[in-house]
């Protein structure tokens, strides 16, 4: 096999293990979790505004509630999302489980408290004078709302990255929902960095979970880094 | 399974796309009748798939079938009740026990017998039980349980959590206390603590051997296929989730998947898979001689 990108791929080439196999989990762990991500921050910045900048009976309760999901246990929300999309659960006749819509489900439920209760607290924390200046030259509710986004967005940009951090770095919940599956070829189905590594610890071979958990480092530094590099150092 | 299906496309062409090599699949676009592109659940032990045996297997069933066989390593337990809630299809398992009320609750049928291995009882060289001697399990049990040695059971309601908890049964042993760990893992990581504190476990031999390069634990009590006790056997069923509880399942091809792993071909691949030159299975599916008890729970009589 012709290696086609030189630099990092060869270096896997290296590695006691398939090439193909390497591959394959990274790119299930990328797809999953950032699926998970986007999904999750396009849901978390609009609650996040609603529920800073409005006073509604209850608000501390919600705020909590998020807070608390911040710290909620994988392997709980595992099993939740397991009873979900079980045959015998709601989503059953969907066949989720076991595929990597299940698994993007539990990181949605996952990332999501992240993502929202970090930039809940960034957006509550813009001066107030910034939303009432742009109020008063005319901005309408959605021109204030990304007024506001946009004097959070170092503050975003870290609960996004706290939410993906979550989100790759689980192995609980994907390992119950997802089942860790690799094709027979050495594919993986629904197998992540995470639960291969968890796998080749649970068969010795920690030299390789040691190689996978460096790989899962350096995916989740590369991420941050760039990020960094894009908010000016500012993150 | 639609929607399987779909995904396995999708997903299959991400991967090659990120390999940045148009290898052939194992589906092509061929004519004619065929249950390619089809998606086989298998829940199985971690035995099976952590000694490797399952690979060899799901890669000659998918070159002759051309369906995928996504196989969940769980203990017998767990693998058993992910086919209760109709989440598997086909269910390969080492607990006869467990497997006869599956199939009394009507969750399982067509049970074959499948292969064997056997059980051994491994522990650190210098053997602080002194078990070496006694040779057979019960006393074996018996002994451990009076040195207070460590032990690391299972404990996670796997074929072998079952085995190991019929032997204490026998030595009428609750065991308990310091010395008596439950790890609740499977077998890999069970072996690999006990390694680590050097104490007893109750492996199958599979997993053992495969491993075996990597622990400064041996083999302190045979199983039946060195000569040591019957009570060490660890016989393998497979059966399909029964479409009458579970109108999802994709019961044809857990048929087809049954019929291939107990054929000649499948048998073959069993018997001469090894790990460092030594067999881990025992094909036991063909025999010329009708074995009525594999299709039904062991103690099932006709009704008069």
């Amino acid at each position: 096999m012709i290696a086609l990108e030189p630099t990092v791929l060869s270096l896997l080439g290296a590695f006691p293990f398939d090439r193909v196999y390497v591959e394959s989990i990274i790119y299930v762990s990328l797809y999953v979790s950032l699926t998970a991500v986007v999904l999750s921050t396009l849901a978390s910045i609009p609650i996040a505004l609603g529920v800073g900048f409005t006073d509604f009976p209850g608000k501390g309760f919600v705020i909590a509630v998020i807070n608390t999901g911040m710290g909620f246990p994988s392997v709980v929300v595992g099993l939740l999302v397991l009873f979900l999309v079980s045959n015998q659960g709601p989503l059953g006749p969907l066949d989720l489980v076991f595929t990597k819509e299940a698994m993007i489900i539990s990181q949605f439920v996952l990332a999501f408290p992240v993502i929202t209760g970090v930039t809940l607290a960034a957006v509550t924390s813009v001066e107030d004078g910034v939303r009432d200046a742009a109020y008063a030259m005319g901005g309408t509710r959605v021109d204030v709302a990304l007024v506001t986004v946009k004097e959070a967005r170092y503050g975003i940009a870290t609960g996004i990255l706290a939410g993906l951090g979550r989100a790759i770095s689980e192995v609980g919940s994907v390992l119950i929902v997802g089942g860790n599956i690799a094709s027979a070829d050495g594919t993986a189905i629904t197998r992540t960095l995470t639960t291969a590594i968890q796998l080749e610890a649970r068969q010795g071979r920690f030299d390789t979970a040691l190689i996978l958990g460096a790989i899962l480092v350096t995916i989740v530094l590369s991420i941050n880094a760039i990020v960094l590099r894009l908010g000016g150092g500012r993150v | 399974m639609q929607r399987r299906e779909l995904l396995a496309t999708v997903a299959g062409g991400a991967t090659i796309g990120l390999a940045g090599c148009a290898s052939a699949g194992g589906s092509d676009g061929s004519a004619g009748p065929t249950i390619a592109e089809e998606t086989l659940t298998l829940a199985t032990t971690t035995s099976t798939y952590d000694t490797g045996l399952l690979d060899e297997i799901n890669a000659a069933f998918q070159k002759r079938y051309g369906a995928r066989v996504d196989a969940v390593a769980q203990g017998t337990g767990a693998a058993l009740e992910t086919a209760r809630s109709g989440d598997a299809d086909v269910v390969m398992v080492h607990a006869r026990s467990l497997e006869d009320d599956f199939i009394r609750e009507g969750y399982g049928i067509n049970r074959r017998d499948l292969m064997f291995n056997d059980f051994v009882i491994v522990g650190p060289e210098d053997d602080p039980a002194g078990i070496d001697e006694v040779g057979e399990a019960i006393a074996a049990f018996e002994a451990i349980a009076d040195a207070e040695a460590t032990f690391v059971s299972r404990g996670d309601n796997s074929g072998t959590h079952t085995k190991e908890l019929a032997i204490w049964e026998a030595a009428g042993v609750e065991p308990g206390g310091d010395w008596y760990r439950e790890a609740g893992a499977g077998m890999g990581e069970v072996l690999n603590q006990a390694n680590q504190s050097g104490a007893y476990t109750l492996a199958d031999r599979g997993t053992f051997i495969a491993q075996r390069s990597k622990l400064a634990l041996s083999i302190r009590v045979q199983g039946p296929i060195e000569d040591g006790p019957e009570l060490l056997a660890n016989p393998y069923g497979i059966l399909a989730v029964n479409p009458a509880v579970h109108e999802n399942v994709t019961y044809d091809l857990a048929m087809a998947y049954i019929g291939f792993i107990t054929s000649q071909k499948g048998q073959s691949i069993i018997q001469e898979f090894t790990v460092d030159g030594e067999q881990l299975f025992f094909p036991e599916a063909i025999s010329a001689d009708p074995d009525f008890q594999q299709y039904v729970p062991e103690d099932w009589e006709p009704a008069e």
